[in-house]
């Protein structure tokens, strides 16, 4: 049984006064464009003007710049890296375009995902000169956005050597590069390489000798229709 | 594991004193804020030619939301259809078709931000914000005025007075704004812009891409995201800047960003709770209100994780074991995706931080079932509106089944109140049923990326989600097309409107009635066998409803597959 508790009898603001019984155009169409005004335009501006003033670096897409100052790209959006002396990231329903993003939307019981991943896996297999079995899951499945910037530090890994070859420098100088590259290593998440930071360092530290080995004809895996 | 315990931290922590908070600001005494916030509220209501202390009927409370939001659709499509010819468009987008204009402008205007377009490609700056930000504060801020107007109505104690009316819409509308949402956000949006959420009206920066073989230029687009992302995540709206939503890193960056958005996410279809306790006065009915919908929140969440930490059957032995990351993002892995989809399904709010379409098989299920209850937590004020009903039902039930005269809280519940309630509970299987069938009975109508049972899981996935407003989506679908377009409309209003409005008319029904004084027979509402005959009922009526489309889509997909 519902106790009665010590509810205070509470009125409603004026009770004495007639109902309101009707609802007026004037007062709805009067409310909404000074409601529009205050949400939809002052809001985010004052919210974006002060984001701005406090976080610059952040408000404008935390873009990455080399070493003369040009931009690079945004830490937070992946690009598409085919040449071989690159680390390559995860395939991307949206070949990386950030205009576009998307993910594949294919289920598991899609036919298409799987002959997408064999291709994948395949290639990864080739170029890494590796089976299968030992990719990690993360480099065979396209992102929810079709821009994430990460891979798995195991991912990394299973590319140094080819990298390493590619740029004719010893696997150590590169796998030295990795954890500057890493995020997520506090108590939140788990660590990740950001890809387009290690091979701007990469570029940075040990600048590919120009038509080097890396005509890569082999098909770029990390763009998938 | 920690972000978890961080995401659960944090709703548990703020989620008490915010609904204490809320109680007070948006209850009907008098309180010291009153003068505080009049400095902003006073401006409103006499800009609007309102007087907010003027109580309204119930007829013109719906009708004052009704027609509000009709100015609202009004105001978002002709911003969306012409948004080219007009200002803060820097990246030169062109207007939007008029189909996808309405259902875009009807979406945002019912809560539900289901996207048939891709905003940082199809939207300026000026729709982003004027048409769609304005839309995301005031249809939460509505749903919390009726939940408001109905628990004043129906849940405070007043003995056998006759109440007088029901509450003044744009009062209530306006507190809910100013004193809880915009407060909220402004925060919000700060810690996000802080985390690399962008926050500016610059055009896209053009960037040439590092690896010199790929000639591509890559376009950035930037906005005022941040504020849209803050309010999107607080009022369960859903609708993101960018189109796959939070899972875009630049809308979802970071671990800590994204245990942000995570809490923002049910923080205040929790802490309602606690308001509505504040407000009404009945505590144990809210505790037992609140521990149904934990009960159903944590068996959701426990099967979408499990489902999404399994492998995923496509890429069986083409790589080293792992969990299903096919349409996830690697800062968060499979068991943030997963929570974050349970509780975006839950609470109807629709963003996403990993793509559903993708998910296993049971794991999409459980973000169906979700759809389907929409009362765990739910959207913020309809969450409760909708448990209402259920509880109307139950009530009906329980009392016949111990031979009473059906009553709720000593009210009779007559033909006219069980004729309404009935058919706000069925209209969902009637229109999300009904427009799937006509949708794969007509030839060229569907446009899914996903043949087979998974194909037909896509069609009954976008309909639940518009009718339970909730706005996520299968999103492998072709659905800017007028057909999804107007179909979605009808599901989308009714979905709202119903469901909203008419525990409003039975709450005032119910009030004008003379209460039957409490004795031995009294069905206790708060009692812990009334809550489980209302979580009975309320699985039981979804069941009736959805386990044969169920059959025929998730599960049937699972068995092929083989778990």
């Amino acid at each position: 049984m519902e106790t009665v508790e010590n509810v205070e009898q509470e009125t409603l603001p004026v009770e004495d006064e007639a109902l309101q019984t009707r609802a007026s155009w004037s007062s709805a169409l009067r409310f909404l464009a000074v409601m529009a005004v205050l949400l939809g335009l002052a809001y985010p501006l004052a919210t974006t003007a002060v984001g701005g003033w406090l976080f610059p670096e952040q408000a404008g897409g935390s873009l990455l710049r080399d070493a003369s100052g040009r931009v690079i790209g945004s830490r937070l959006v992946a690009q598409t890296f085919v040449g071989n002396e690159y680390f390559i990231g995860r395939p991307s329903a949206a070949g990386n375009d950030a205009a576009s993003v998307s993910g594949s939307n294919l289920a598991p019981s899609n036919v298409a995902l799987r002959e997408r991943a064999e291709a994948d896996a395949q290639a990864i297999a080739r170029r890494e000169g590796v089976s299968v079995d030992q990719i990690p899951v993360d480099l065979i499945t396209a992102s929810g956005s079709g821009v994430d910037p990460h891979i798995s530090p195991e991912a990394a890994r299973l590319q140094v050597a080819r990298v390493a070859q590619a740029r004719q420098i010893d696997e150590a100088s590169v796998t030295a590069l990795l954890e500057p590259a890493l995020e997520n290593t506090g108590w939140l998440g788990a660590p990740v390489i950001n890809v387009l930071r290690l091979n701007a360092s990469l570029d940075e530290r040990y600048p590919a000798a120009p038509g080097a080995d890396s005509a890569a004809n082999d098909t770029p895996s990390n763009t998938v229709e | 594991m920690n972000d978890m315990i961080a995401i659960y931290a944090l709703v548990a922590l703020l989620g008490v004193p915010l609904g204490l908070y809320m109680g007070r600001a948006l209850g009907s005494r008098r309180t010291r804020m009153d003068a505080l916030f009049a400095v902003i509220e006073t401006p409103i209501y006499r800009l609007a030619g309102i007087d907010s202390h003027q109580s309204m009927t119930w007829q013109a409370y719906a009708l004052a939301v009704l027609k509000l939001h009709a100015g609202l659709i009004l105001l978002a499509w002709l911003v969306f259809m012409f948004q080219g010819m007009l200002p803060l468009n820097p990246d030169g987008i062109a207007g939007m078709p008029w189909d996808t204009a309405l259902h875009t402008a009807v979406s945002f205007a019912t809560n539900t931000n289901q996207q048939h377009y891709s905003g940082q490609a199809q939207l300026s700056h000026l729709s982003q914000t004027l048409a769609i930000v304005t839309l995301q504060f005031l249809t939460p801020a509505t749903g919390l005025a009726v939940l408001v107007a109905i628990a004043r109505t129906l849940l405070i104690k007043r003995g056998a007075s006759v109440l007088k009316g029901v509450g003044n819409y744009y009062q209530d509308l306006t507190r809910g704004v100013v004193r809880v949402l915009l407060p909220l956000a402004v925060v919000v949006a700060l810690l996000l812009t802080w985390q690399g959420v962008p926050a500016s009206y610059q055009a896209a920066p053009q960037v040439e891409m590092l690896d010199p073989q790929v000639e591509e230029i890559q376009s950035i687009p930037l906005g005022p995201v941040a504020s849209m992302v803050a309010i999107k995540q607080l009022g369960t709206n859903g609708g993101g800047w960018y189109g796959p939503n939070s899972s875009v890193p630049l809308e979802n960056p970071t671990p800590l960003a994204n245990v942000i958005e995570t809490a923002s996410l049910t923080l205040i279809p929790v802490a309602l709770l606690f308001a509505i306790a504040l407000i009404s006065g009945r505590r144990r009915l809210m505790l037992g209100v609140g521990a149904v919908m934990l009960v159903f929140s944590l068996v959701s969440t426990s099967v979408v994780v499990y489902s999404e930490r399994m492998p995923n059957v496509a890429l069986a032995e083409l790589s080293q074991p792992g969990a299903n990351l096919e349409g996830k993002e690697l800062r968060f892995g499979t068991d943030l995706s997963a929570l974050w989809g349970s509780w975006t399904t839950q609470t109807s709010n629709g963003s996403v931080n990993a793509m559903h379409d993708s998910f296993n098989p049971m794991g999409g299920m459980m973000l169906l079932m979700d759809m389907f209850v929409n009362v765990t937590f739910g959207g913020i004020g309809v969450g409760l509106i909708g448990f209402f009903l259920y509880l109307m039902l139950a009530a009906f039930v329980g009392s016949l089944m111990v031979g009473r005269a059906p009553e709720l809280f000593g009210k009779p519940l007559e033909t006219r109140e069980m004729r309404w309630i009935s058919l706000a509970i069925l209209a969902q299987p009637l229109v999300i049923l009904g427009l799937s069938a006509l949708t794969v009975a007509m030839p060229g109508a569907v446009q899914n990326s996903n043949p087979g049972f998974h194909g037909l899981s896509q069609v009954l996935y976008e309909f639940t989600s518009a009718f339970a407003n909730n706005g996520s989506g299968f999103e492998g679908l072709g659905d800017a097309t007028p057909w999804w377009n107007l179909a979605c409309v009808v599901a989308l209003l009714v979905g709202r409107f119903l469901p909203m409005l008419v525990p409003l008319a039975v709450a005032a029904w119910l009030a004008g009635k003379r209460a039957a004084p409490a004795g031995r027979g009294t069905l206790p509402m708060d009692s812990l066998a009334f809550m489980g005959l209302t979580a009975g009922v309320i699985v039981i009526v979804n069941l009736l409803g959805f386990l044969p489309a169920l059959v025929l889509g998730p599960i049937a997909e699972a068995v092929v597959q083989g778990f």
